[in-house]
This record gives C-alpha cells, sequence and structure tokens, in this order.
C-alpha cells in the first residue's frame, strides 16, 4: 500500500526532504504512521505536529491507497 | 474619487464602500504581516483601524516593514505607523496602541473592533489573540511565517474552528522570523492575503478561509488547502474558564554555567532558571551590581548581537574579564524538546 508523504515547515529540515512515497503494510493508521517517521527522523516536539490525509485535519481512521498525508508543525513567525 | 476603482467592482460598490467606512479593524504587531495589511486596508478606506504595537523599529526591521524609513529608528512602531497611513487616508479613524496585548487588555480592546488581524510572531500572544477573540466573539485573521512558507486561516468567524481545534497542543519550540531569517516579500504577500480575508469579510463577498488553512511555500510554489477540524470542547474550555495564558518556557542545555539574559522582558521565549539572571538591557546601568565579577558568565540575548556589545562594554568600563559572549543569541542554549 502506498501513501505519499509530506512535510511542511521545520519537519521538512529536520527530514530533509519535501515529501516521500511509502510503501506500507496493510493496516496501517494515521497515528501508527506519525509515531513511526517522528521516531525515524526525530522530529521534534511529535505532539504539537498535526496530520491531515487527503487535505483534512480530521483524521483517525486507516490509511488506504494512494493516501496523501501532511506533517504539520505549529509555527508562529512574522 | 478616492474610491472609485474600487467602486467600481460588483463586490464592492457603493454599498460596499459605505460596510468599509463602517468598519474597524484592529491590527496586533504592526511588523512583517502587520505593515502590508495596515497599508492596504487603509488605502481601502476601512473607518476604523487600531494600531497595536509594544516595539520600536530597528533596522533589522527594514528589510522587510517597508512601511519604516531609516529615520524611524528607535521610534516607536505603533506611532511612525499611525503618522505615515494618516497621511494615506486622512479620511479615516487611525488609533496607535503603544502597549503589548496582555490577558487584562485583551478582551475589552477586542471588543472595540470588528475583526482582529493577527500581526504577531510568537505563540504565546496568537493563544491570548484566540481566546480573547472567543470571549469577545470576534473573528480574526490568521497568518504564521517560517522561511518561505506560510499558513493563513480566519478563525472564530460564523461558529467556525479556532487556533486551539488547530494546535491544541501547545508547542515548545518558539522560533522566529528574526531567528530563523526571512525574506521580506514572505511575510509581505500573507498580510496581504490576511487584508484580503478581513475585506471579504467585512463586505460579506467570496469564500472566506473559514474552517480551511491554506499552506503556502513561496519558494517552491506549491500550495494546499486543508480542511481544519472544529473541536468544541477546545472552544468551550475558554468559554467556560476565561483566557488560558500560554507561556513557553525553554531550559538551558547546560544548567552548570551561569548566564544572563540582557534581552527585554517581552522577548520570546524565556527561559527561567536560578542558573539565568535577568537584567534588561535598558536597566543594566542600574542593576550592574547584580552581575557576579568572580565566575565566568555567559551573555545572551536574541541574536547574539547586542550581547556582545554589552561583553565588550563590560569589560572596557566596569572591569569585568568573566563575560563571555553567547553566539548566535538564546536559540543555541535552549533546549527545545
Amino acid at each position: 500500500m502506498k501513501v505519499t508523504i509530506k512535510y511542511f515547515g521545520m519537519i521538512a529540515e529536520t527530514v530533509g526532504k519535501s515529501g516521500e512515497v511509502l510503501d506500507l503494510g496493510p493496516g496501517v493508521s494515521v497515528q501508527k504512521l506519525k509515531d513511526q517517521q517522528t521516531k525515524k527522523y526525530q522530529i521534534a516536539d511529535p505532539e504539537a505536529v498535526q496530520i491531515a490525509v487527503n487535505q483534512d485535519l480530521n483524521t483517525n481512521s486507516e490509511l488506504k491507497e494512494g493516501d496523501e498525508v501532511a506533517f504539520l508543525p505549529p509555527f508562529a513567525g512574522g | 474619487m478616492r474610491y472609485d476603482r474600487q467602486i467600481t467592482l460588483d463586490e464592492v460598490g457603493v454599498s460596499g464602500q459605505e460596510k468599509l467606512r463602517n468598519s474597524s479593524v484592529l491590527i496586533v504587531g504592526v511588523g512583517g504581516l502587520g505593515c502590508p495589511a495596515a497599508q492596504y486596508l487603509v488605502g481601502a478606506g476601512v473607518g476604523k483601524i487600531g494600531l497595536m504595537d509594544h516595539d520600536k523599529v530597528s533596522i533589522s526591521n527594514l528589510h522587510r516593514q517597508v512601511l519604516y524609513n531609516e529615520s524611524d529608528i528607535g521610534k516607536s512602531k505603533a506611532l511612525v505607523a499611525h503618522e505615515k497611513l494618516q497621511q494615506l487616508n486622512s479620511e479615516i479613524e487611525i488609533v496607535a496602541i503603544e502597549e503589548a496585548l496582555s490577558t487584562e487588555n485583551a478582551e475589552k480592546l477586542f471588543s472595540q473592533y470588528d475583526l482582529i488581524l493577527d500581526g504577531t510572531d510568537n505563540f504565546e500572544t496568537k493563544y491570548l489573540i484566540n481566546d480573547a477573540c472567543i470571549l469577545a466573539d470576534k473573528p480574526w485573521v490568521y497568518a504564521s511565517i517560517y522561511k518561505n512558507e506560510g499558513q493563513l486561516s480566519v478563525f472564530n468567524y460564523q461558529d467556525g474552528p479556532s487556533y486551539r481545534c488547530l494546535f491544541p497542543k501547545i508547542t515548545r519550540q518558539n522560533v522566529s522570523c528574526e531567528a530563523t531569517g526571512v525574506l521580506g516579500v514572505v511575510p509581505g504577500i500573507f498580510g496581504m492575503f490576511q487584508a484580503m480575508e478581513a475585506l471579504k469579510i467585512i463586505l460579506g463577498v467570496g469564500n472566506v478561509l473559514l474552517g480551511k488553512l491554506k499552506l503556502s511555500n513561496l519558494l517552491t510554489g506549491s500550495e494546499q488547502i486543508l480542511k481544519l477540524q472544529k473541536r468544541e470542547e477546545e472552544i468551550e474550555k475558554i468559554k467556560r474558564e476565561g483566557i488560558i495564558p500560554v507561556k513557553i518556557e525553554c531550559k538551558i542545555n547546560d544548567a552548570s554555567k551561569l548566564y544572563l539574559d540582557i534581552r527585554e522582558i517581552f522577548e520570546q521565549p524565556r527561559v527561567t532558571s536560578e542558573k539565568v539572571i535577568q537584567i534588561p538591557m535598558s536597566v543594566l546601568d542600574e542593576r550592574l551590581w547584580e552581575i557576579p565579577k568572580e565566575e565566568e558568565v555567559f551573555v545572551f540575548c536574541q541574536s547574539g548581537k547586542r550581547s556582545k556589545k554589552v561583553v565588550e562594554l563590560l569589560k572596557a568600563e566596569f572591569g569585568y574579564e568573566n563575560l563571555k559572549n553567547v553566539e548566535g543569541g538564546i536559540e543555541t542554549i535552549i533546549s527545545n524538546s
């Protein structure tokens, strides 16, 4: 099952790219993917990071083939 | 006629111009976002505009806050912006507010305006704007910048989500444009996006970014609009308990050292530790006696520039041989997690 991940803000810098395509096993939840990626790349302050699936921040279901997952950090510059 | 070119539009017309004249907007923070937003809202004829900023113009502001001139350095942003913008449009009321937004003044101040435009650069004030807008029942136009990226939304409007719905968990990572660097154009564009949202709300036209978050990377050209989730419990909590102050405090990485923080008290993030002596540069003269001479003290400010000067000055004039400057400022000595 392939999903496309997009990284925003300082997460993109930590990860070193703005996105990637991952081949996941079936039945992976949004939370599990988040945990896996934040651990893999040592993303700071993971609890504050919001996840959108297919441009929707209201997510808590399992991922499916072709989903686009956004990792969104808060930032406050101006 | 001054407004001919916009009255011609179907979306404005004479009645729309009247709506603008009868409307009021409070701009909190007249910096990278607030300056361009203010200029265009003043130009458009918004009847009353509040300009709130406790900061002074500095030379490192000028690349993005192009409302100000070199001759304004050291002057109050609110006062300078007031004077310049009144020259752009003498027919509207402009109010300069040289105060920091606080839990004490926010709700009362917001109740005097129709909508709030967020020109701030830190999480504490964004959460404060959010809470006060919920209590005063006012919509607010939000924007934030990280380098070439920006976020934009309208909160607390027509029963829509709030900022706490987007970021319920308060981050400990507080980095400003001053610390990370930014091209002036980026907040410039987002400030104008904010002005456009404000005009749409006032005129009641178009599609307001309600319940949506616009993400835009101006370097790559990529753009997304995310659907927000409304979290009733976050909004109800504020209605029930009032403003919940957010204070992001950071820990010093190496607490075995002794530090001197010469930043002014409004500069974020704050560090509280018994290993940090806090003496703002503005009152350093009167409180020199608090700085020990017999042990090594690491002096820091926001970027490392002011602290460098202070180290040199205290050594040359007061014989402090024990002071070391922290290169890179606060960000280099705090832990983000």
